[in-house]
């Protein structure tokens, strides 16, 4: 996030798009409603009528993958009722000629097409960003997780800077983080291109510097992202994975391609706290530390470094990960060792810039909020402030181009994934929870009113769900907060997984997200 | 700034701020049961009520009232204790003493207020109230027949939370806290963030604890949640090397919230089925082996990899679940030791 969590609270306008905010980030979506109360307008973009669309000023339907035309269609109309903050872009900015070049041709009426949605909508949602004097941007996976999810982050940012929404309290672009620590994997360069701080591999500059502080050679070939670690252990290429604490079996796109590739695989080491889906695969599995079990630190999603620490013992045999991945550096050679978290953050600050004031003293009470470059600067609370990171901030001219597999005569209805709130990603913390799985039990498709009659299926019942990689069993839920032609599953249960369907050939070009958010699929009845 | 005296003692405080602020702001601690902080006051249960030197209304609730300048307050005077007994003596009049059995005990603020001011019992006699304990919930009961109608629970849930799943039902004698038109919790709109639960003064809304245990025994450790990326702050209970209960804790980013899964679903740490030893794959079947003998296996299996097939044959997949730290050390594990930038994780997914 460029602002803080709290923030959310003094914005006078708050644009929730890809975001289900109150099942998936419940306590920011708290904050958000509390925000309404006060009398915060809101605007909500997504392909469900989520719960945050009852609150809503405007709320606009989208068809699955075309934000982009949304966002578009969103500042054509502000550009042409010269709503833009001009001096924010004049003094703060470049690119704005050839941005409006493009964003002129995308019409509300054009847009409104694309997008499933009344051209009116995005006018109304247009003046609402535009003339608010403090406006934030939340947004998660339905923005990221399309074949074209760095134009849709771009997109996002150009609304934002073309509205002066940036480096104040209560603005900004705000992607809100799923997992408790992917802010923090990502600073820490747990990247296939970056070393810890986002420094890139490829840079001869940062290679020696990293040389130096790990006194070890080091490859300047950007690595593979997670899902091309799956394509290249399919194609025999990548040989061995160690695996910790994740489990693609369930969470990654195209579940029958991901169990070739494992099963391809020479030996697959998989370090977990239970025996995931994916440990099932492995030829060796080790056990790790619960976080109650541990200390060390987790960045949130607004960048604030706090603290974990270690309320019981490890159960049986199981180690904190970082003493398990420690012993196996010092097995193979490299001899470094570290008595404590404590000591891996202090090396950590030596050779990350964002996290070079942070020590465990000061984050005892209350985590900072990177960047903090030194150890008596109070952190950041929201960034771009006066200067963006880069000089100036850059308009994208962005297309809208469809996704990659779109409804047709086979498969003819748009399958978009994500989480509800009583589970968690892949299930393997949550289904051990009674309560929680008497509530959410099995997987689910939530398929409208109006197509249930038209296969005559009704709600509860047990249907199949094919697309073009595979078929699953599960179990219909009619409801009207998706549109005729869209079905929406959650991800989590490995059972009727809705994985097995998603598409993971279509990846971002640039991110190598995989389009998650759009498959075409065919619904039909067991007879 | 205001100037005021309390308990004798000088203290400058903002305008704006309550009596109850104020005192507190010197360590003079006035008793509350339906105070938060995060809440706007609404002085439903009298128990901070102070004397104010000149006040022609008698005693004053010190949530509700702003300080004045010149001020002179009494926080434990006679007529304060009084009418503090009074209170509570009203309060018991319709709640059951049956703290021995009560899961609440030893975090009971009715408790602990009885105890200061030696309310034993109820001096009134006549009808207590009845109500069958809503079990509905999946993670915690209502017991109305505990509820002393502080509000807390209504106004977290409203103010806070903004579900607005429950609120005070009937009128007088039968008030009490339900969801609209007597629904049971279970079918309400209630989402079990449990928020009204942490809040309770006394034991009207309790969790459906798995293990039994006293609060007394506990002890309270600051952490981070390890569910979505909020970051929010909460107090894991231990006893005996086990966690028994979740506490919200005032987190900057969740300003002493929690959701179902962060006050609720933390039954894994202490889960049966957990990996407690490194197992090997030995004809499709796993087998227990030791961590030194788990340590020589992939030594042997990252080395030679490694010698045949290049440092860019391993693959490491990190984790966003997993500390910072740990993080740190898996991509340098991959980039210095093996060789190979191929550090990467779910970000993605």
């Amino acid at each position: 996030m460029t602002n803080s969590i709290a923030e959310v609270k003094c914005a006078d306008t708050i644009f929730v798009t890809g975001s289900n905010t109150t099942e998936n980030h419940p306590v920011i979506g708290a904050q958000v409603k509390q925000a309404i109360k006060n009398g915060t307008k809101l605007i909500v973009a997504d392909p469900r009528e989520i719960e945050l669309a009852k609150y809503a000023d405007v709320f606009l339907q989208i068809t699955p993958g075309t934000n982009i035309a949304l966002f578009n269609g969103m500042m054509n109309v502000i550009v042409n009722e010269n709503l833009q903050d001009e001096e924010f872009i004049k003094e703060r900015t470049e690119d704005f000629e050839d941005f409006k070049k493009v964003v002129m041709e995308y019409t509300p009426e054009r847009c409104g097409e694309i997008c499933g949605v009344d051209p009116e909508d995005i006018r109304k949602a247009a003046r609402i960003y535009a003339k608010a004097n403090k406006a934030s941007i939340l947004y998660a996976m339905g923005i990221t997780q399309h074949s074209t999810g760095t134009e849709h982050v771009m997109s996002v940012s150009n609304l934002a800077i073309l509205c002066g929404n940036v480096g104040k309290e209560g603005t900004g672009v705000n992607p809100l983080r799923g997992q408790n620590n992917v802010q923090g994997a990502c600073d820490m360069g747990a990247l296939a291109t970056v070393f810890p701080g986002y420094q890139k591999v490829n840079n001869p500059d940062v290679i020696e510097k990293f040389e130096k502080a790990w006194q070890a050679k080091l490859s300047s070939s950007p690595g593979l992202t997670a899902s091309e670690m799956i394509q290249e252990a399919y194609d025999g290429n990548v040989k061995l994975m160690y695996i910790m604490g994740e489990n693609p079996m369930v969470s990654d796109p195209d579940t029958n391609h991901t169990r070739k590739a494992l099963e391809n695989l020479d030996f697959l080491l998989v370090q977990d706290i239970f025996l995931t889906e994916t440990a099932e695969f492995a030829d060796l599995v080790l056990p790790a530390a619960s976080f109650a079990e541990k200390e060390g630190t987790f960045t949130n999603t607004e960048r604030r470094i706090q603290i974990v620490r270690k309320v019981v013992q490890p159960r049986g045999n199981s180690k904190p990960d970082w003493v398990i991945i420690m012993e196996i550096m010092n097995r193979l050679g490299y001899d470094k060792t570290y008595n404590n978290p404590c000591e891996i953050m202090e090396e950590i600050a030596s050779v990350t810039p964002q996290y070079a004031g942070i020590d465990y003293g000061r984050i005892e009470e209350k985590g900072i909020q990177w960047p903090c470059p030194t150890k008596d600067h109070q952190g950041t609370k929201f960034l771009h402030e006066g200067k963006f990171a880069r000089g100036k901030g850059l308009f994208k001219a962005i297309e809208y181009t469809p996704a990659a597999e779109l409804a047709d005569e086979n498969y003819p209805l748009i399958l978009t994934t994500g989480r509800i709130l009583y589970q968690y990603h892949t299930r393997t913390m949550t289904n051990k929870t009674e309560g929680i799985n008497k509530i959410a039990p099995e997987s689910y498709i939530e398929i409208s009113p109006a197509l249930a009659e038209k296969l005559s299926i009704v709600d509860g019942e047990k249907i199949k769900v094919a697309s073009r990689r595979g078929e699953i069993e599960t179990k219909a839920k009619v409801t009207d907060i998706v549109t005729d032609n869209v079905v929406f599953m959650p991800f989590h249960w490995a059972e009727g997984a809705a994985n097995v369907l998603t598409n993971g050939a279509a990846l971002d070009k640039k991110s190598k997200t995989p389009e998650l958010k759009v498959c075409a699929v065919k619904v039909e009845k067991i007879s | 700034m205001i100037s005021l005296i309390i308990d004798g003692k000088q203290v400058q405080v903002e305008e704006g701020k309550t009596v109850l602020e104020a005192a507190k702001s010197i360590g003079i601690d006035i008793p509350t049961l339906c105070h938060d902080p995060r809440l706007k006051p609404h002085g439903s249960c009298r128990i901070c009520v102070v004397e104010i030197e000149g006040a022609k209304s008698g005693l004053t609730t010190s949530c509700t009232a702003p300080v004045s300048e010149g001020m002179n307050v009494s926080t434990e005077s006679e007529k304060v204790v009084n009418a503090r007994r009074d209170i509570l003596d009203l309060m018991l009049a319709n709640h059951p003493l049956d703290c021995m059995t009560c899961q609440q005990a030893g975090k009971c603020t009715l408790q602990d207020l009885c105890y200061k001011y030696d309310v034993k019992e109820s001096s009134f006699k006549g009808d207590k109230k009845k109500f069958e304990i809503d079990d509905s919930n999946n993670f915690y009961y209502s017991d109305q027949e505990k509820c002393i109608l502080c509000g807390k629970c209504v106004y977290v849930c409203s103010e806070l939370q903004c579900t607005n799943a429950i609120n005070f039902s009937e009128r007088g004698f039968d008030t009490h806290i339900a969801a609209p038109f007597e629904e049971k919790l279970e079918t309400s709109t209630c989402v079990s963030c449990g928020n009204c639960v942490s809040v309770c003064p006394v034991g009207a809304l309790v969790p459906k604890s798995k293990e039994k245990f006293r609060y007394w025994e506990t002890k309270p450790v600051r952490t981070t949640c390890s569910y979505c990326g909020v970051g929010c702050q909460m107090d894991l209970l231990v006893k005996y090397d086990k966690v028994v209960e979740v506490q919200p804790a005032m987190g900057p980013s969740n300003e002493g919230l929690l959701c179902v899964k962060g006050k609720f679903a933390f039954n894994f740490v202490n889960h049966p089925d957990r990996l407690k030893t490194p197992l090997l794959k030995k004809d499709g079947e796993f087998v227990e082996i030791t961590w030194d003998e788990a340590y020589n296996v992939i030594a042997e299996k990252m080395n030679s990899t490694k010698e045949n097939f290049g440092p860019d044959s391993i693959a490491g997949l990190t984790s966003a679940r997993c500390t910072n730290e740990e993080n740190y050390l898996m991509q340098k594990l991959m980039r210095a030791v093996i060789g190979t930038n191929n550090a990467d994780h779910c970000a993605r997914l």
